[in-house]
């Protein structure tokens, strides 16, 4: 789960890094209340969950209140890159002498925190990664040591950091990497980290991702999801326990196992079709939950027909099969279905499906077979 | 032969009376494997399936001599329960439960990798040796006695492979899943070579998936230190990048983990990659 910048570096006020003291308004007449309040030159920031904001012109400075209204004005209701702008960070703008980056992550080869600085902040730093690897300082963390000072001695000596502004430096590099730990997250970022008019460290933009599966116990990070700009149907599918990623294609898929689901996708495209999501319905699904899937395939109106692929291990077949009829009779599916069950109870699960000779389903045997059924009922075929 | 598990394994359950773990006790029971009983604190002294429960992994290993260990305990407390077989001395644990937060995983590697335990897992299948032991949730009547071992990071992928195996009259040593988790305790490498060592294991398929870089490990793996064949098959090829499908592992960050990658990385690494998978025992 991603969080917006404004959250995130509330989040980093929490551990004492020193952030801008702007305010987040869903208005143009609130941004000009604000930025009369602060008395100073402002920038709003469009709040959305994607980069590239600048480039978009999503973030734009103003010298008065007035001029911030404007912005605002502009700004909000733009989309960027598919997202609409529904909320303005507005900060007092600051004096950049110095771009630093600094970001802990988690690193999957080395199985353990990193923590990455840069002189070179400001920019995309997968940007500076892939021209200039040597300019970022990396420190891997043991999880039972924590971050140890000398680590952050490293990286101040190596990205070359003024001494006097050394100690500023340990102090926010330390509450970073509690903020990481304490949040369960797998991304928190200062980008950039800048040395301000006063010779001080400000962190003027940040970024957090927190880690689904440990959302369990921060129930208030879990609250600050923003749902405003993901397809209605994800969110639907999350409250149902589903694990669901819209797509642009044409073939509507339901598979338990996130592998299976994949594979079953892959498939489609293999035999000329696209798939219009990725939809797994897990382990152990019961009827309730393919029927709640199956809604949520009919509702993109994209889909031209609906593949089934079922292997029962824990999953039956058989409660698959029920799910199905199930799902039909409060959601009406004119489309066509093909559907293979294989696996745990796979003769009870034909039978049920044989005895309710539904006009629009097709059975398959194998992924193959089930694919091509799919991808010609897609075409009319 | 085989590899990790066999007749010789002396199995326990931690999580053994709750609904997952008591469905595939039983399961694992009617397929022949040695469960020699289970831990559920709070109910030491009590016995389920006729196995005896204990409170906690040392009391069961000193009373039962386990080597082997499946987890079937919720996500909030697995990491706990990997520490405590870890601190018990089992040799190999399998944890099946999904959803582990991933910082728990770091701190579960760091202290694996400082004692002589292997974990399987998490977020995986587990693992079986047909005809010998079934140790996890993978059905068992999909597979067959052989001589080709499997080994994925998928769960119900695994099965359909497999099942297209015996369907195809090829047979397994063992089908090994590693878990869709970023950070697991035995990866594709690990496995490999226990392939390569193992004398009744002719030929190997792997399944792999997007996310991470564990099969460009293996390709280079393969290439510089195995001697029998290997079929590959990578489920993504579909999957748009930066969003998370399903398992938290497999995801497309930054422009790497995609599943071209990893078939290019395979092939130049003499790997005959499969486009789907039932192509996979005609490969064979």
């Amino acid at each position: 789960m991603n969080l917006h910048e404004y959250q995130s570096k509330l989040r980093f006020a929490e551990f004492g890094i020193p952030i801008p003291q702007g305010k987040v308004a869903h208005d143009p007449q609130q941004v000009y209340e604000i930025a009369k309040d602060l008395g100073r030159p402002v920038v709003v920031k469009a709040q959305v969950l994607t980069g590239g904001r600048g480039k978009a012109g999503g973030v734009k400075l103003a010298q008065t209140p007035e001029e911030a209204q404007a912005r605002a004005d502009e700004i909000l209701g733009m989309t960027i890159r598919g997202h609409k702008v529904l909320k303005v960070l507005v900060d007092p703008a600051a004096e950049i002498k110095a771009e630093l980056y600094l970001g802990v992550t988690n690193d999957r080869a080395a199985r353990k925190p990193v923590i990455m600085a840069s002189a070179e902040g400001g920019m995309d730093i997968e940007e500076v990664n892939r021209i200039s690897p040597e300019k970022i300082i990396r420190a891997h963390v043991d999880p039972f040591l924590g971050l140890r000072d000398y680590q952050i001695r490293n990286l101040a000596y190596g990205i070359d950091l003024p001494r006097d502004l050394w100690k500023q430096f340990m102090h926010i590099a330390r509450a970073l990497y509690r903020c990481y730990v304490e949040s369960d997250a797998t991304l928190a970022e200062i980008n950039p980290l800048i040395i301000d008019g006063e010779g001080n460290l400000l962190a003027v933009d940040g970024k957090m991702s927190i880690d689904d599966n440990a959302l369990f116990r921060h129930p208030d990070l879990a609250e600050m999801r923003d749902t405003s700009a993901e397809p209605p149907a994800e969110t639907e599918a999350r409250a149902a326990g589903l694990s669901y990623v819209k797509l642009d294609g044409e073939i509507g898929c339901m598979v338990n196992g996130a592998g299976l689901a994949m594979a079953t996708m892959d498939m489609t495209q293999l035999f000329g079709g696209s798939p219009a999501n990725f939809l797994d319905i897990g382990g152990g699904a019961r009827a309730d939950k393919v029927a709640a899937a199956l809604r949520i395939i009919v509702s993109d109106p994209n889909v031209k027909a609906i593949l089934v692929n079922i292997f029962g291990g824990i999953t039956r077949a058989d409660e698959v099969a029920r799910g199905i009829l199930e799902a039909l009779e409060t959601v009406k599916i004119d489309l066509p279905l093909v559907v293979r069950l294989v696996g745990t109870n796979e003769e009870e699960a034909h039978q049920i499906m044989a005895d309710a000779a539904l006009p629009n389903m097709v059975s398959a045997t194998s992924l193959a077979d089930a694919a091509q059924k799919a991808v010609a009922a897609a075409r009319g075929m | 032969m085989a590899i990790l598990v066999d007749s010789n394994t002396r199995l326990l359950v931690q999580g053994i009376t709750g609904r997952e773990g008591l469905f595939h006790t039983e399961q694992m029971i009617e397929y022949g494997t040695n469960v020699v009983g289970g831990v559920t604190p709070g109910k030491g002294g009590e016995w389920v399936l006729g196995k005896p429960v204990f409170d906690t992994v040392k009391a069961a290993r000193d009373a039962t001599d386990a080597n082997a260990s499946v987890i079937y305990v919720p996500a909030a407390f697995a990491a706990d329960a990997i520490f405590e077989a870890i601190d018990a001395g089992i040799e190999l644990i399998v944890c099946i439960t999904e959803g582990i937060p991933v910082l728990d995983m770091m701190k579960v590697r760091a202290r694996l990798d400082q004692s002589s335990s292997r974990l399987v897992g998490p977020n995986c299948p587990g693992l079986l040796t047909p005809g010998q032991a079934k140790v996890g949730i993978m059905p068992g009547h999909i597979a067959t006695p052989g001589n080709v071992g499997v080994v994925s990071r998928s769960g119900t992928l695994t099965y359909e492979v497999v099942y297209a195996l015996t369907q195809a009259g090829i047979g397994q040593t063992t089908c090994v899943g590693i878990g869709g988790d970023p950070i697991n305790g035995t990866s594709f490498i690990d496995v490999l070579q226990m392939f390569e060592d193992d004398p009744a294991t002719e030929k190997v398929v792997l399944i792999g998936e997007i996310g991470g870089t564990d099969e460009e490990k293996a390709a280079t793996f393969i290439a510089q230190s195995m001697t029998k064949p290997v079929v590959a098959f990578v489920a993504g090829r579909t999957a748009p990048p930066g969003r998370r499908m399903g398992h938290a592992g497999a995801i497309v960050e930054g422009g790497s983990g995609t599943a071209e990658d990893k078939i290019k990385a395979l092939a130049e690494a003499g790997v005959r990659v499969a486009e789907h998978p039932e192509q996979i025992p005609e490969l064979l």
